[in-house]
């Protein structure tokens, strides 16, 4: 590893990082497009966000007398910098990850915490009542989405362990592993319905993630002003403005790599650099894919829920599916086979 | 410190505060977000927190309780800010017209950019009222 790999990883990381920028302020403009077509309105510009962040930086950056200073400042740059650690990680098409093979499925659910966690503290920072109300919410939606989110992790690692016994060099569970062997191919039609399951579950688990409606109660702005973000304003507003977009680039690529890990350039015939452009646009298409149906549409449909149906239905439904998932997972093996003799 | 970029006035924020209307105004101010006016095609967007907006729509004639939080709700807008006075009532009492109670005119209370007459306001007015507002952050930034 000479000096020029690590000027190379270096480029890398900052490809990585504004593309991923640019990109996901970009779906947050589509993002709100449709929403505005949806229930038919015209909608802001596709560069609206950019717009707001423009504004945000040139805006004053008030610090609230009663909060904690540091805390209050240093939790909005935690919040972007943990979101954007997540976007190392995700294979983009059929270019691998800077990050890959150095951390797994499991890494990351941890490092989705990490942008919500920062929310709370900086909203436990500010010292403002409608804030500490919002980061008390955030925290027990936290716990509550969780639990399926690492039951359905806990299937899906299950399925590629036995795919990958006794290697101990392939990192069986990393996003890159998951990329290069689709889930769907490897199971019967048992483990094909617990996966199909989970994928469901995810997808929901997906607006719980990312706070917004029905389970953003942490920032309801129609009851507690805002919540975790109501003293933020400016810069520090910019950056988890940021770190939200970049999440759900991020949380879209993660299902978007484990789910549909399809490329387009095998079907054209076509190699090369080309080939890599080819599949790192259909990539980002299906993450808008994935988004359309976890956010808009979702959230055009229905309402906020209120804070104890926000925890039922993620501890108790959702956790439920996930672990019917994980059971046909389980018996897949087994069961798959006979089915197939029985029909043969 | 706060600089008047291009990207401002295409991504105003807006803060509604109600300092004692009849709740007319504020009924129009929603109206201008619904699909039929939708001022969110101009980036506007009403928020929850006064520390994340631009403009502050204030309606009704300032009553003696609420005069304190007009005051407070302003300095707590961040800088660039815009005041928009939305109805009558904020010019000159409207109805309410040297009723025991006011403390107003607005314009007495904070310092107001933009005035949107009518008792209600109509959408469209407050739309114009808005693109005035555009013009006199364009010519702030001229000035700098
Ligand atoms: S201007 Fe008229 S409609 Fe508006 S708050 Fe005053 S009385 Fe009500």
């Amino acid at each position: 590893m000479g000096l020029d790999f690590f000027l190379f990883s270096i480029l890398f990381v900052f490809l990585t990082m504004g593309l991923g920028l640019v990109v996901a302020l970009f779906i947050r403009g589509i993002d709100r497009k449709l929403t505005a077509h949806m229930q038919a309105r015209i909608g802001p510009p596709l560069r609206q966000p950019f717009l707001d962040i423009g504004k945000l930086f040139g805006k004053d950056t008030i610090i609230p007398e009663n909060s904690i200073p540091w805390l209050y400042n240093l939790a909005p740059i935690a919040c972007f910098a943990s979101a954007a650690t997540l976007l190392f990680y995700i294979p983009l098409g059929s270019l691998d990850s800077v990050l890959a093979g150095r951390g797994d499925l499991v890494l990351l659910t941890y490092l989705l915490l990490l942008p919500s966690l920062a929310l709370t503290l900086g909203g436990f920072a500010s010292g403002s009542p409608y804030a500490t109300v919002g980061a008390q919410r955030e925290m027990v939606t936290m716990v509550s989405y969780e639990f399926p989110i690492i039951i359905g992790v806990v299937a899906l690692a299950w399925q590629m362990t036995m795919l990958f016994p006794f290697d101990p060099n392939l990192y069986a569970f990393s996003l890159s592993a998951f990329s290069a062997h689709l889930v769907w191919a490897e199971v019967g039609l048992f483990g094909w319905v617990g996966l199909a399951l989970i994928l469901f579950v995810f997808l929901l688990v997906t607006t719980g993630e990312l706070a917004k409606v029905p389970f953003d109660v942490g920032e309801a702005e129609t009851e507690i002003a805002g919540g975790l973000l109501a003293e933020y304003s400016g810069r520090n507003l910019a950056l988890f403005y940021l770190g939200d977009c970049i999440k759900a680039v991020a949380m879209g690529g993660i299902i978007v790599a484990i789910f549909f890990p399809f490329n387009l350039s095998p079907l054209l015939s076509i190699s090369g650099l080309q080939a890599n452009a080819v599949d790192l646009l259909f990539f980002f298409v299906k993450i808008i894919i994935v988004l359309f149906f976890s956010l808009m549409l979702i959230r055009v449909g229905v309402a906020r829920l209120k804070i104890n149906q926000v925890v039922d239905v993620q501890w108790f439904t959702f956790s439920l599916i996930c672990i019917v998932g994980l059971l046909l997972v389980w018996v897949d093996p087994w069961l798959s086979p006979v089915l197939g003799i029985l029909g043969g | 410190m706060a600089k008047l970029t291009k990207s401002f006035h295409r991504a105003l924020w807006a803060f509604h505060i109600n300092s004692g209307s009849c709740n007319g105004c504020d009924i129009e101010i929603v109206a201008a977000l619904t699909p039929r006016y939708d001022v969110e095609r101009f980036g506007i967007k009403l928020v929850g927190s006064p520390r994340h907006a631009d403009v502050l729509l204030v309606t009704g004639p300032v009553t003696r309780k609420m005069a304190k939080e007009v005051r407070r709700v302003y300095e707590q807008t961040p800088d660039p800010k815009v005041v928009i006075g939305v109805g009558v009532c904020g010019m000159s009492g409207c109805v309410f017209y040297e009723s025991y109670n006011l403390v107003g005119p607005l314009s007495e209370i904070i310092p107001v950019d933009v005035w949107v007459p009518g008792c209600p306001a109509r959408p469209e007015a407050i739309i114009q009222g808005v693109t005035k507002a555009w013009e006199k952050l364009e010519s702030l930034r001229g000035k700098k």
